[in-house]
């Protein structure tokens, strides 16, 4: 009874599920991108361990933020019971899928980690009494146990949730699994909340492990949860584009998508001046050594693309109606806004490998094709299966009603 | 504003729909006829009214953004020469003036100018504050927070004629066709 309405509500039009065919096609892509990414990044390793274990980690922040921000734009979801987002919410619950596959991105940065972290997790870390006081939790064990915890977290949150929504497509009392999941999101909220701040601190902060910056956790979120709401309307796109929905998304979706993704654009800028302006006001050598590692010579340019590519420009661009719902409009929106996501989290790694300014290489290159390359390969293989977007979901006739003013 | 084809007394045909649908179809219609100047009074938002009504996107973000471009400029100019020129303090020993310590009041004028722009644009655009409108003056209006759908055509529209509106409007399903006084 309960699909026969969702049948009739969603209309004809829309494309439920790939075709055996589509969906070797999109799985043998994210394997391809996989291998290709995999290969690179060998060369890469093989080239020059100590850079490619900077690259590597920009390369797998990059991918675990989108994914944590997939995670937490779906919680969000949840918990505030959103109508108009249930078609998107499907492509996003695809996106966590990288969650799982971070435990093994990870290896890499968990063998390269004496290389990375050498300040604390060196014999320096002993002799310099700064870093000493912070060896109760700067140490490899418990460094080790934490990101042990924050994968199990993610993975078991990407999981449930994925896997509950697929199982709602054909239950035969959807409200229910919607309250169930409703109520577990606000829990989960919290929990991802938490293990995404210290995650950040850990992973990144840690590298210069003298500085610190309470907002840093809020930082990598806000960088995560935009650049993951970029890659949103990139799929969105391409699935409009390829004529898949015909109500459950459409320009109306797309509009507040971009909607949300020039509100991120502010609050990474409004997040990321608080950092700054509270360190330049207050003027203490062991806060602004951090700005300062980033302005000599060209990481100057590098804080200055920032600046202007993470928010001016993203501001200006998406402020109009029409782009938001424009397909070339917001796809180059979208675009764009990934490639500043990866300078951001360059800018935050690379600094403590080329202390004497910025010079991309091939090396870096491949730090990042290979986690994103399984990141694609872990995207594809969500997407090949199951429904494309929540049939059962009970709030699928409002997502179609949606309409922006 | 165009005159109207035949004087007429009456400020507007005033006359309410059962359900919304026959309203929005009644919208519709006079827009495909080249009504303009007419408004419908719901007693909730009908999704998509405003394009069966065929309105035109409102202008008042340009008005929001002329503000928020005067607030962001006076701003600086504020921050630039109360504190660089007119009367520089030295505050642990930052720059008189200086973009960083100035941004907070960027922004915050930015969004009060914004606000006020929208909120008081607002009003200029819908002719706010009045508290009176003819077309109250149809015996059942207050029916429109209720359970009944109203349409207005104005006299001064172009299209307005005594008859023929009324008749199109009956046609349509409308109950109680008043012309009200202005």
């Amino acid at each position: 009874m309960s699909k026969e309405l969702t049948h009739a509500a969603r209309g004809p039009q829309d494309i439920a599920k790939l075709t055996p065919e589509q969906a070797k096609k999109v799985v043998t892509f994210g394997a391809v991108a996989a291998v290709v990414g995999l290969a690179v990044a060998g060369a890469a390793f093989a080239a020059d361990k100590q850079r490619f274990a900077f690259s590597y980690l920009v390369g797998f922040m990059f991918v675990t933020t989108i994914g944590l921000g997939a995670l937490m734009f779906v919680l969000i979801q949840h918990v505030v019971r959103a109508g108009w987002s249930v078609g998107p919410r499907r492509q996003m619950e695809w996106i966590t899928g990288i969650l799982p596959w971070t435990v093994a991105l990870f290896v890499p940065v968990a063998m390269t980690a004496h290389t990375l972290y050498e300040e604390w997790m060196g014999p320096n870390g002993h002799t310099d009494k700064a870093i000493a006081k912070k060896l109760g939790y700067l140490n490899p064990s418990f460094f080790f146990t934490r990101a042990a915890v924050f994968f199990a977290a993610w993975a078991l949150l990407s999981w449930w949730f994925s896997k509950t929504s697929a199982a709602q497509d054909d239950a035969k009392k959807p409200g229910e699994i919607t309250l169930k999941m409703s109520a577990v999101s606000a829990p989960s909220i919290f929990v991802v909340g938490v293990t995404l701040t210290f995650a950040a601190f850990d992973w990144l902060m840690s590298l210069d492990p003298k500085w610190y910056s309470t907002i840093f956790g809020v930082y990598i979120f806000a960088g995560g949860f935009w650049s993951s709401l970029a890659l949103l309307a990139l799929v969105t796109l391409y699935l409009q584009g390829k004529g898949f929905f015909a109500k459950v998304s459409t320009v109306e979706h797309r509009h507040d998508i971009g909607k949300l993704l020039f509100g991120f654009t502010v609050f990474w800028a409004y997040i990321a001046f608080s950092q700054f302006f509270l360190i330049w006001y207050a003027n203490i050598p062991e806060e602004t050594i951090f700005f300062k590692h980033r302005w000599i010579d060209s990481w100057q340019t590098v804080s200055m693309t920032l600046l202007f590519g993470h928010f001016v420009i993203p501001f200006l661009w998406l402020l109009p109606r029409t782009i938001k719902r424009h397909k070339l409009g917001l796809g180059i929106a979208a675009a764009w806004c990934l490639v500043m996501h990866y300078v951001d989290m360059y800018w935050l790694v690379m600094p403590n490998l080329d202390h004497h300014g910025a010079h991309f290489t091939w090396i870096d290159l491949g730090g990042l094709l290979g986690p994103v390359g399984v990141a694609t390969l872990a995207i594809a293989l969500r997407a090949s299966k199951g429904n494309l977007f929540p049939v059962g979901d009970p709030r699928l006739p409002e997502a179609i009603r949606l309409q922006n003013l | 504003m165009p005159e109207p084809k035949k004087k007429s007394k009456a400020h507007a045909l005033v006359g309410y729909f059962d359900t919304p649908a026959d309203l929005f179809h009644a919208c519709e219609t006079l827009r495909d006829e080249g009504y303009r100047d007419f408004d419908a009074h719901t007693p909730f938002p009908v999704h998509g009214l405003e394009h069966a009504m065929g309105l035109k996107p409102s202008r008042l973000p340009w008005i929001v953004l002329a503000c928020a471009a005067f607030g962001l400029g006076g701003a600086t100019l504020m921050q630039w020469w109360m504190g660089g020129v007119d009367y520089p303090l030295n505050i642990s020993g930052k720059p008189a003036f200086t973009l960083p310590s100035s941004i907070p009041i960027m922004f915050e004028l930015t969004v009060l100018c914004s606000a006020f722009g929208t909120f008081f644009g607002m009003w200029g655009l819908n002719r706010l504050p009045r508290f009176y409108d003819p077309v109250m003056k149809h015996p059942s209006f207050g029916r429109a927070t209720d359970d009944k759908f109203f349409i207005a055509v104005e006299a001064k529209d172009s299209k307005y004629d005594p008859e023929g509106t009324r008749a199109l409007l009956e046609k349509l399903g409308a109950k109680e066709l008043t012309e009200v006084e202005p």
